[in-house]
């Protein structure tokens, strides 16, 4: 690279293609500000509306309240039904997909040919580019009625239906992810553990998904934060009931089904109501990126065990 | 000597057995809940199929929404699929190609350089309807754009814009060394060198990722929503600045009302939207499949 900088500087004629060339580098380098000033403007906007709300409705009201009606004399401004709601779908939709996702994977790595790992891979890429809207049709049409078959008392938005297609929707994601990781588990490890007479049950619980765990971990992490920001799905599937209900047969509230609700009636600019969206929005944002800095940070532990 | 053994552990080959016996059952169970998934994506397919297929005809293709199920079809909303994706072609392929090509090839690595990256990852991460808040914010309110195409496909380009920069890095990281050392063997300067070399040897990763990030903003509604494209729109935008609707939008306004024509309306939306994105999915596999054996 420097050969090639002063073989140009000593060439004449060369000049005006530096002189253009540090434009061109110079826009890419503009190019890359887009990125950073998308961040600040993202935590300065969220910032700037919560800070307004925070001066209307204490903190604490806010972040330890236990009603929330908005919308509705008298309001009360309680953020926990709604953070319920999404640990509620969230927590359903792990538990499906989690021990889903993670055997999937392991078949992957561990068992499947190579020819079948062709097959089944397309596959889970293809479940996971279904845009959400299709998950709550999905939900609406065809899990609803069919857990109504089960459970007679079950309403038409519920919980239930809802972390059904999150976990289905965040399945493929677990299911790749875990098994990058578990494919990148050295071979030597596990034909150690063969050569001491291990079975491939055991090589798999013992040797390889304890070598991948912070990988493994990872995927979890980031597959939850995706379910946490899931909106189309579960403002379809769960209703737009806030809700600190314990049963997931009810309708509930997300926060993200609660901004979708605000911003379908035309709600003006500066009012109250506007602000409650960012003051929602912000929560959601750091629950997502404290989880999403957690998860990178394991892959890339991860990372620098194994690729030496 | 194997006799005395087995006198000492009475239960040693049992124990043997019931191991290897566990490790085919676990393994079985693994390949059993694969396949549950895929089947779980056949039913889904069929549902919608079942439930669509009938509305499924020019007509549905050709005709404005309304309010009588038997006259609604989702002209606008196709036209307005096709108008968001030619702006996010022209506005955030560009950008983000760029910012790779800038972070990979150009740019010190240091600090500033390990933050950038770190940001974009982060980015990657927010969930689409903060975005959706932002584009609200800034573009229909702050910028004056109004609720149209041009707020819409900003918006949008936001939310893919990391995407595209990550897969487009990860094409220009896999361009072998030596091209770039022959290009500088030869004089080339460093923007000859990943203009007409690296870009070139890595384009196909880079469509791949472009295609990719482009079916995730054709699916993607929650944005949208946000800067309120939910309207009804019975006639085409014909410049950037008019109002728009697109299909994962329409097929929102259809399963939300309570009637079950709508419901099949909406049906019908899907299997054409998922058509779309099923060919540009399957497109990006095929380049990709392509790509690894000529790398091969």
């Amino acid at each position: 690279m420097k050969i090639a900088m002063t073989l140009n500087k000593s060439n004449g004629k060369n000049t005006r293609s530096t002189w253009l060339e540090k434009l061109i580098v110079g826009t890419l380098a503009g190019c890359t500000l887009i990125s950073v000033i998308t961040t600040v403007v993202i935590i300065l906007m969220l910032g700037k509306e919560s800070a307004v709300f925070f001066t209307q409705i204490p903190f604490l009201d806010f972040i330890l309240g236990t009603r929330w009606v908005p919308l509705l004399e008298p309001t009360s401004y309680g953020v926990l039904p709604l953070v319920w709601g999404t640990l509620l779908i969230t927590f359903g939709a792990s538990l499906i997909a989690i021990p889903i996702g993670l055997c999937s994977a392991i078949y992957l790595s561990e068992y499947a040919s190579s020819r079948m790992r062709s097959i089944v891979k397309p596959i889970l890429e293809l479940l996971a580019g279904i845009p959400t809207v299709v998950y709550g049709y999905f939900a609406l049409t065809f899990v609803t009625p069919l857990l109504k078959t089960i459970f007679p008392s079950i309403q038409v938005f519920n919980a239930l239906s809802g972390a059904i297609v999150v976990g289905i929707m965040i399945l493929p994601m677990i299911a790749t992810l875990s098994d990058n990781a578990l494919s990148a588990v050295p071979r030597s490890l596990r034909e150690g553990a063969y050569a001491l007479g291990a079975t491939s049950f055991e090589v798999t619980t013992k040797v390889v998904v304890p070598a991948a765990l912070s990988g493994v971990m990872s995927s979890f992490l980031l597959a939850i934060s995706r379910a946490i920001g899931e909106t189309m799905a579960v403002t379809l599937a769960a209703g737009a009931t806030p809700n600190m209900s314990l049963t997931f047969l009810e309708s509930i509230q997300t926060m993200t089904a609660f901004i979708v609700q605000i911003s379908l009636g035309d709600t003006p600019a500066g009012g109250i109501a506007y602000q409650t969206l960012f003051a929602v929005a912000s929560l959601l944002f750091l629950i997502t990126l404290v989880l999403n800095i957690i998860s990178q940070w394991l892959m890339n532990r991860y990372r620098e065990v194994y690729d030496e | 000597m194997s006799i005395s053994i087995k006198s000492y552990y009475p239960n040693e080959e049992l124990a043997l057995r019931i191991r290897h016996r566990k490790a085919v059952y676990f393994s079985r169970f693994c390949a059993l809940v694969t396949w549950l998934g895929v089947a779980l994506l056949a039913v889904l397919f069929y549902q919608i199929a079942v439930d669509g297929y009938m509305w499924l005809d020019f007509q549905f293709l050709s005709s404005f929404p309304s309010r009588f199920p038997y006259k609604a079809g989702i002209k606008s909303a196709l036209v307005g699929t096709l108008w968001l994706i030619t702006m996010l072609t022209f506005i955030a392929i560009p950008l983000g190609v760029s910012t790779a090509l800038y972070l990979e090839e150009f740019s010190k690595d240091g600090r500033i350089h390990r933050l950038i990256s770190l940001n974009i990852s982060n980015l990657a991460g927010v969930p689409s309807i903060v975005y959706g808040i932002i584009g609200l914010a800034v573009f229909v309110r702050g910028l004056e754009l109004e609720r149209s195409l041009v707020s819409g496909a900003l918006t949008m380009s936001l939310l893919i814009l990391p995407v595209i920069i990550i897969a487009s890095r990860e094409a220009i990281k896999s361009v072998p060394d030596g091209i770039r050392n022959a290009a500088y063997a030869l004089g080339a300067t460093p923007w000859q060198t990943a203009w007409s070399h690296i870009l070139p040897a890595s384009f196909p990763g880079i469509l791949t990722g472009v295609i990719l990030s482009l079916s995730r903003a054709i699916g993607e509604t929650a944005p949208l929503i946000m800067i309120g494209a939910l309207t009804y729109v019975a006639f085409l935008p014909e410049g950037p600045m008019d109002s728009f609707t697109t299909l994962p939008i329409q097929i929102y306004n259809w399963i939300s009302r309570p009637q079950e024509e709508f419901h099949q309306l909406a049906a019908a939306a899907i299997i054409v939207l998922l058509t779309v994105l099923l060919t540009m999915n399957a497109g990006a596999i095929y380049i990709r499949h392509k790509t690894e054996q000529r790398l091969k």
